[in-house]
């Protein structure tokens, strides 16, 4: 296996983006990360979408998107892991680079949920759960996030007080990211007072529905060298993927995210890293309690800790390990298969040193969390500078 | 050879409405209601419940004090009811299914107004003693409708009881021991096909119908078998409301203290094909061995079904071995105002 | 999704509570499946669930999916029966969702899960409620 390294990014703008249709929104994420890593031409793409069919009634996105670039003839792949798709389109990408079969390639992710009316992205975004023995019985992913936050409240003590730091938290870094579908101020009692939607989850607990794509040009490291050589080398150290049951009613231990983990304890173990050397981490904040849990799975603080830790700003932009600059998906959006690709763009953004009022000083490790369902699946990278 | 009820058991939903509150919203004159009826509240079925649910659960209950009765040996399922949630599918395979009595096994569904319950009673005993089936289910249930506004509004009830019979001298709670019914063609209540509410003849569903066919068919039962209102422990009536079932009775010789055990219709409104079949499950539950008991059910179009059941010593062994009729109508109750009462009875015209 | 072969094809589950206890571990699974989770198991026998058991967790969903409006509020339950099951249902009969907490007794009862409009196939299956 060689060694593998980011040399282009691109994003859109996240949003309700009325007037882009899916090949267009993907389209131009791909133009533009083609263009920042100084490539005309890819030998493998890759994309992550959840339900192009469920959302706009389109599959066969391989066939499709390679065209509208223009490279129809390129090998492709579609992932889907749920809300993971974008984690796993890059992690596709890694092992077709890393073992040899291809040199550099086209990582994307992209979703366009709001062609249809909420009940029916309700609906599509339900297809993540069990649908036989979850859906069924009309829960929701707000629900299902719900039934994990409550037993975390009642095992460890989480308030509902310190997921709504989260949403505060991550507003605010959104603020500063120009990519971001929101740019606004929230503060804890504008969380709390938000209408309840899944009890305890409020409006503002949850993340959006997004259009949106993503981005990046992964190549070996010694192509990265003759393309892009005069830039920060950024490699992918480490790549971890787990799943987890499908259903909450199996899961072993429900006041923790298994696959979280396990994904991260494989990336740690490829990059011969520990929690405590990452320097800024973008996390799967669906809902405010999935990035608090997600936090202590990946081992930056312990079980039960997540939510003191970010009542002590642990995890904000100048904290001890800041989680989310981006904005999270909380501020940023959610564009679900886009979403995996957009977390790694701003780690390596923050690698680069180029996250303006973003940026975590002296960043060099980074590590970003995608997570699919209500935990059922997780993909988790390691980048790191030279 | 003997035929009887081997297992019984009714169900109830919790929540209720008062009178107070539906008059409130059309102006009416609740105790003037209250007092012209005898009705004081009635049961509301959730959005979660509907005849076959009820009669799943109602079922189940009898199969608990039938104690062993084998679901696979039930031979046949009769609902009745005016409101069956399919107008074309049976109830009746549903609740089959869902006891475990598929797939050897026959199976209709019955509509007879009010009288549709007692009708399911009479086939499923009939064929027991006809000995074409071992055990026979016989089930009266309805969520049943009023018409907003309407008179019926304040009665229209939720509830469902089930009857299995059977000819095994030791398991029988309570043997039949004659029928008899008087059926004519009386139009004093309907309900055209796809319309959503029934209609009726006001008044004329008075003495015509509900009267002239329940006292034809309780006098001429209690003339076939040879008996007097003296010699029965217990009667129910149809009880579509408080006033009616009292009135017949006593029209009829009853007493007041044979009349008030069956007598659920203050508390609980009509649960029309459920109405005296719940009516004769809570009597089962307190009466004592030895005892007669008159059932005659009446249903719009109109008929009226009657039985004359004598209880056996087995009978006090499983009165506690499912949830009782009086509990259920009295306890654990949840009160909806009118809005969630419209919502949950499907009378808010919602999207499409 | 409402398809009605889906739906008679999990009736002996949903209707009957039908389950299956792993011959190599005694795991009981429900919905029954293949391959044990546990222990990897290839045998099983046949098991109903008991209908009494506690709530673990739930929610109350108050932004409905298309198709439980009429429902809404609706609470929403992981429940551990008394052989250790764990199952998802609704709570019906809970007249204030607040009372709700983890451990509250319920017992299961037949019920309308779900229906397919007014003129589709209505689901029946089991819900919670208060015991």
């Amino acid at each position: 296996m060689r060694e593998v390294a980011i040399i282009g990014t691109g994003l859109v703008t996240f949003g309700e983006m009325w007037s882009k249709s899916l090949r267009q929104l993907w389209t131009e994420a791909a133009l533009n990360a083609l263009e920042d890593a100084g490539v005309d031409a890819v030998d493998f793409i890759t994309v992550g979408c959840m339900s192009s069919g469920l959302f706009t009634g389109q599959e066969h996105l391989v066939s499709l998107l390679a065209d509208e670039l223009g490279v129809a003839g390129v090998p492709a792949m579609r992932v889907e892991s749920a809300c993971a798709s974008g984690g796993l389109s890059l992690r596709a990408a890694f092992a077709e680079v890393a073992s040899g079969l291809a040199d550099v390639a086209l990582v994307t992710g992209v979703e366009k949920m709001t062609d249809v009316d909420g009940s029916d992205a309700t609906y599509a975004l339900g297809t993540a759960a069990d649908q036989e023995w979850e859906g069924f019985h009309g829960i929701t992913f707000p629900g299902l996030y719900a039934m994990l936050a409550r037993i975390h409240m009642a095992e460890y003590g989480t308030t509902s007080k310190q997921m709504a730091q989260v949403a505060v938290k991550n507003h605010a870094n959104g603020l500063l990211n120009p990519h971001a579908q929101y740019h606004l101020k929230v503060g804890v009692d504008d969380v709390l007072g938000s209408t309840l939607v899944a009890d305890p989850l409020h409006l503002l607990d949850c993340s959006p529905i997004t259009d949106g794509a993503a981005a990046l040009v992964i190549a070996s490291v010694e192509r990265a060298k003759e393309i892009a050589g005069d830039r920060p080398m950024i490699k992918i150290t480490g790549s971890g993927m787990a799943t987890d049951t499908i259903s909450l009613a199996n899961r072993a231990d429900l006041s923790e995210l298994a696959a979280v983990r396990l994904a991260g304890e494989r990336a740690y173990a490829m990059a011969g890293r520990e929690p405590a050397d990452i320097h800024v981490a973008e996390v799967h904040d669906c809902f405010t309690i999935a990035e608090i849990m997600a936090t202590e799975a990946l081992g930056f603080f312990e079980r039960g800790e997540g939510g003191p830790a970010v009542k002590r700003g642990l995890t904000a932009l100048d904290g001890k390990i800041p989680v989310n600059t981006s904005g999270g998906l909380k501020a940023k959006g959610h564009p679900v298969g886009a979403t995996g690709v957009a977390q790694v763009a701003e780690i390596v953004t923050q690698l680069r040193g180029e996250a303006g009022q973003r940026q975590v000083q002296g960043a060099r490790i980074g590590l970003a969390q995608n997570m699919g369902g209500s935990g059922g699946s997780s993909v988790v990278h390691i980048l790191e500078v030279e | 050879m003997s035929v009887g009820i081997v297992g019984y058991g009714a169900f109830i939903p919790r929540r209720r409405i008062k009178v107070e509150e539906i008059a409130k919203v059309w102006g009416a004159d609740a105790p003037s209601y209250k007092r012209g009826l005898q009705l004081n509240e009635k049961s509301v079925p959730g959005a979660d419940e509907d005849t076959i649910t009820m009669s799943v659960e109602a079922t189940r209950n009898a199969l608990s004090r039938s104690r062993g009765v084998d679901p696979a040996d039930i031979g046949c399922v009769y609902v009745g009811s005016e409101s069956h949630p399919y107008a074309v599918k049976p109830s009746g395979t549903i609740v089959a299914e869902a006891i475990g009595a598929v797939p050897e096994i026959h199976i209709a569904d019955l509509e007879f107004a009010c009288k549709a319950g007692t009708e399911g009673l009479f086939l499923a005993q009939s064929l027991v003693k006809a000995g074409d089936v071992t055990y026979g289910l016989g089930i009266g249930a309805d969520t049943s409708q009023g018409a907003p506004g309407d008179a019926l509004e304040y009665s229209a009830a939720a509830g469902a009881a089930a009857f299995i019979f059977g000819a095994d001298e030791d398991r029988i709670l309570a043997e039949v021991v004659d029928t008899y019914s008087w059926t004519t063609d009386t139009p004093d209540f309907w309900r055209r096909e796809y319309m959503h509410y029934p209609r009726h003849g006001s008044r004329f569903t008075g003495e015509p119908a509900y009267f002239r066919h329940s006292m034809s068919s309780a006098s001429g039962m209690m003339k076939k078998a040879g008996l007097e209102p003296g010699d029965f422990a217990y009667a129910v009536f149809h009880q579509p409301n408080g006033k009616f079932p009292m009135r017949v009775g006593k029209m009829l010789g009853f007493t007041e203290d044979q009349l008030k055990t069956g007598w659920l219709s203050p508390w609980l409104g009509n649960t029309y094909s459920g109405a005296s079949p719940v009516g004769l499950t809570a009597i089962l539950d307190v009466a004592a061995p030895g005892d007669l008991i008159l059932l005659t059910s009446f249903g719009s179009g109109a008929g009226s079904d009657s039985f004359v059941f004598r209880t056996t010593d087995k009978l006090p062994e499983v009165q506690e071995l499912a949830p009782q009729t009086r509990p259920q109508l009295d306890e654990n109750k949840i009160y909806v105002d009118y809005g969630t009462y419209a919502k949950l009875r499907g009378k808010i015209r919602m999207a499409e | 999704m409402f398809s009605p072969a889906r739906a008679w094809r999990e009736f002996p589950r949903r209707y009957r509570l039908e389950a299956s206890r792993c011959e190599g571990c005694s795991k009981i699974l429900y919905p029954a499946r293949l391959v044990c989770p546990s222990c990897g198991g290839r045998e099983f026998t046949d098991e109903t669930l008991p209908r009494d058991g506690k709530i673990l967790t739930f929610t109350v969903v108050r932004v409905p999916p298309a198709g439980f409006t009429e429902q809404t509020p609706l609470p929403i339950a992981l429940v551990e029966l008394d052989n250790g099951a764990r199952v998802m249902v609704q709570v019906g009969d809970v007249e204030d969702p607040d009372t709700l907490e983890i451990g509250t007794p319920i017992r299961l009862e037949f019920r309308r899960v779900s229906w397919d409009g007014e003129a589709g196939v209505i689901f029946y299956g089991h819900k919670a409620v208060p015991a």
